[in-house]
């Protein structure tokens, strides 16, 4: 089946009641024609939601009328083929997107009720609550200890330098990485090897307490030891971070999370309960991607 | 006949050689249908043996005919003349040379001169005879040989590119050659100057006066040789330069390379490169007509002592031409450092400026030392901008008012102008020059070390 077909087919499911978002529709005056995802973009008690947002470079539009909450710690998967728009998403989140000149939002996006995009609030600000890690590692070209405490010191989250060694050995500790750095703190953190200075990144977004964790292809510059290393570590911080993951691979967004959001063509498709997802896809694209028909 | 046309045979036959080495090896492997490189590979290993061989000879003998043939004729000048000292010999080699040549000689030639003349004459041609069928022969043998080697097994791909790597190396060497002959020459000429000043006077002295009496016969004051003068006026004017097109520069690169849009990037910098084109003549004349007075003027408003050359406008023009050799440098550096660490810093929380200062900056800073060094250089030789507007008079001061001279004027200044070759005043350029070589050196070795530490702590 080619792409084309794919996209040819008409949501044969929106219509089934209690299915839809039930909060797409409001207040949507936005010019793109809407899209209904199936499953319940919303949750209770979210963390973050995302309500009719827009992404356009330039004139082309890479994000089309998406809504989707993020629930108090959890987990949440972002899956579909690439150039779909999932790192355009989650670069909403914390308005990295605010950095590539082209790039216009619409939409409204809150942190705990706070609108994300308002005036009063500041992007600088907003990074250190929304943490992020990248696909490729990429630590500072500073040593291990500096590229944890670069964050701290510039929110000025330590008072003392006993605070920041603190905030340093338990950041590495929640990474899972500081029985293994703790002899060798001011060597480069880029010595490392790719799954520690991938937990090294991670270590450094913890570092200045962040509610959410993006993370975009966490894994897949890294070989698969490191990367079961990873999931691991994913799960764990779950206890105390909402944690937003673009995986390409759905075994690892099975394995990891409790939420999946299918996108495709920059539109929401679906979003369940992984496993629902996984053993039950609704819409007839979600099922053609899972099952592997294309991607 | 003259060289050129031997080198042009050489060339003709070296065509031929090509042909027929890549004739022969299509011939050799018609039996077999074997032949161990392309065709072609015969055609140059055969084309080589023809032009080398033949062209290294034609050089050699151009260089050394001379020599040999004066020597020769020398051998054969009565001991009357050979007796005399080495500068009347260079004198009556001259008159024989001049001679020989129908040009004007230095007065009556004597009979034994004119003789040796004409012996020179007829080994002139002689030479010139022997070169052309010499150089002719080992062409042609040198082709010969290399066409009867060829075999369907010679590896001649293999061999030509033995020989070309052979002239690869060849042609680096004659630029490290170069260099090392260039800083023997000054060095040995340094050397003749501290056989007559003591170096320690040279090193130490603080006064410059190098003005010497030319004859035995003239009154002249007898020349101070004390560099430390002209190294504080270099540095003085090389740290003014520096104080300016440092910052400048540094903040217009991170200015273009971080904040200014595509299209502003794309006109301000090829315009700010102009800077560094501009002659430095130019820039001269603009620091000893507009600059130097101004800070005269402004400095008697303040109730200051300036002189009307001072070391302060030499530094401020030369800092504003030197400002494109850290901005572009600094430019490429930052732009060159990844935007996945920018993304990082941003990611983390950090403002624009916190990870300007904090992350990339950091990164980019082996290169753009190496770009404040190579400014660094630049001010240390520059001559024209300190001659205009900086004076000749070498005062031993760190006063930016007052007027001060570098190494480099000081060596324009010895140079021009009729001199006498092994004056003291004359050679003491050459002791200038090799101290000016050594800073710039230890420059250098200090950048290098820079920037390799920071590489070991940052790759
Ligand atoms: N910086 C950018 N400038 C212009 N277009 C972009 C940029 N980043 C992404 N896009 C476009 O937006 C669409 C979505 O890209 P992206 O969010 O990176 O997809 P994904 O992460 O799902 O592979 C793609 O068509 C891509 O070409
Ligand atoms: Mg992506």
């Amino acid at each position: 089946m080619s792409k084309a077909n794919i996209y040819a087919i008409e949501n044969p499911v929106t219509h089934q009641p209690g299915w839809i978002g039930s909060r797409v529709q409001e207040g949507s005056e936005n010019t793109a024609s809407p899209y209904a995802t199936v499953g319940n973009i919303a949750v209770p008690n979210p963390r973050m939601s995302a309500r009719s947002v827009n992404v356009f470079y330039d004139e082309k539009q890479a994000i089309n009328n998406v809504s989707l909450d993020i629930g108090l710690n959890e987990v949440i998967s972002m899956i579909g083929p690439s150039g779909c728009g999932k790192s355009t998403f989650l670069r909403c989140l914390n308005r990295m997107n605010d950095t590539i000149d082209i790039c216009r939002v619409e939409g409204e996006i809150t942190l705990q009720d706070e609108n994300i995009y308002s005036k009063s609030m500041d992007a600088v600000l907003l990074r250190a609550r929304v943490g992020m890690v990248f696909q490729k590692p990429n630590p500072f070209p500073k040593s291990i200890y500096d590229n944890i405490a670069y964050g701290p010191k510039i929110h000025g989250l330590a008072r003392s330098r006993s605070e920041l060694n603190e905030i340093v050995e338990t950041s590495l500790a929640k990474a899972g990485l500081w029985d293994e750095v703790k002899d060798r703190l001011t060597k480069p953190g880029t010595g490392l090897s790719g799954g520690q200075q991938q937990r090294l990144c991670i270590a450094r977004a913890i570092a200045v307490s962040p509610e959410v964790i993006l993370m975009d292809e966490p894994c897949s510059a890294l070989d698969p030891i490191a990367t079961a290393r990873v999931e691991e570590l994913i799960d764990e911080l779950r206890q105390n971070y909402t944690i937003a993951i673009v995986t390409h691979s759905m075994q690892q967004a099975a394995r990891v999370s409790q939420r999946t959001a299918y996108f495709h063509l920059g539109n929401l498709v679906e979003v369940g309960e992984t496993n629902d997802i996984f053993t039950n896809p609704k819409h007839p694209l979600t099922e053609a991607y899972i099952t592997g028909r294309f991607g | 006949m003259p060289v050129y046309f031997v080198v042009l045979a050489i060339l003709g036959l070296t065509t031929i050689a090509y042909h027929y080495g890549r004739k022969r090896a299509l011939t050799v492997s018609a039996s077999s249908n074997h032949l161990h490189s392309l065709p072609h590979y015969y055609g140059a290993w055969t084309a080589i043996w023809c032009s080398i061989p033949a062209l290294a000879v034609l050089v050699l003998w151009l260089a050394l005919q001379s020599t040999i043939i004066t020597n020769i004729v020398i051998a054969d000048l009565p001991s009357a003349i050979t007796d005399l000292n080495e500068q009347r010999i260079g004198l009556v080699i001259n008159d024989i040379r001049n001679y020989a040549e129908g040009r004007i000689t230095s007065g009556e030639i004597s009979l034994g001169i004119a003789a040796a003349a004409k012996h020179y004459k007829e080994l002139k041609s002689l030479s010139r005879m022997a070169l052309v069928v010499i150089v002719l022969a080992i062409a042609i043998f040198g082709g010969i040989m290399a066409l009867r080697l060829i075999s369907p097994d010679f590896r001649a791909r293999n061999t030509v590119e033995n020989i070309i790597r052979g002239l690869l190396v060849i042609c680096s060497s004659i630029a490290i050659l170069t260099t090392i002959g260039i800083v023997l020459s000054v060095l040995f000429e340094a050397i003749r100057f501290f056989d007559q000043i003591p170096i320690t006077q040279f090193l130490f002295g603080t006064e410059w006066s190098p003005q010497t009496a030319i004859r035995t016969d003239q009154v002249g004051s007898s020349g101070a040789f004390g560099a430390i003068p002209l190294l504080t006026g270099t540095l003085l004017i090389s740290f003014i330069a520096l104080l300016v097109a440092v910052p400048i520069g540094l903040m217009s690169a991170i200015y273009l390379s971080e904040y200014a849009s595509a299209r502003l990037r794309a006109i301000a910098k090829p315009i700010l490169e102009i800077l560094a084109g501009i002659p430095t003549v130019v820039y001269g004349f603009f620091a000893a007509l507009t600059v130097a007075p101004f800070i005269r003027d402004s400095g008697g408003l303040l109730g200051l002592e300036v002189s009307s050359e001072s070391a302060l406008a030499a530094g401020l023009v030369m800092g504003v031409m030197i400002i494109p050799f850290v901005s572009s440098l600094s430019d490429d550096v930052i732009n060159a450092v990844p935007q996945s660490l920018r993304d990082a810093s941003l990611g983390i929380g950090a403002t624009h400026s916190e990870t300007i200062r904090q992350v990339v900056i950091p990164a980019a800073l082996p290169g753009i030392a190496g770009g404040v060094l190579l400014a660094a250089s630049r001010a240390i030789g520059e001559t024209m901008i300190v001659v205009m507007a900086a004076g000749l008079a070498a005062n031993l001061t760190i006063n930016p008012l007052d007027s001060v001279t570098t190494v480099t004027v000081q060596i324009v200044t010895l140079l021009v102008g009729d001199q006498e070759f092994d004056s003291p005043k004359t050679l003491a350029a050459f002791a200038l020059g090799i101290s000016l070589f050594l800073v710039t050196l230890v420059l250098n070795v200090i950048a290098l070390h820079i920037v390799r530490k920071y590489r070991e702590q940052y790759d």
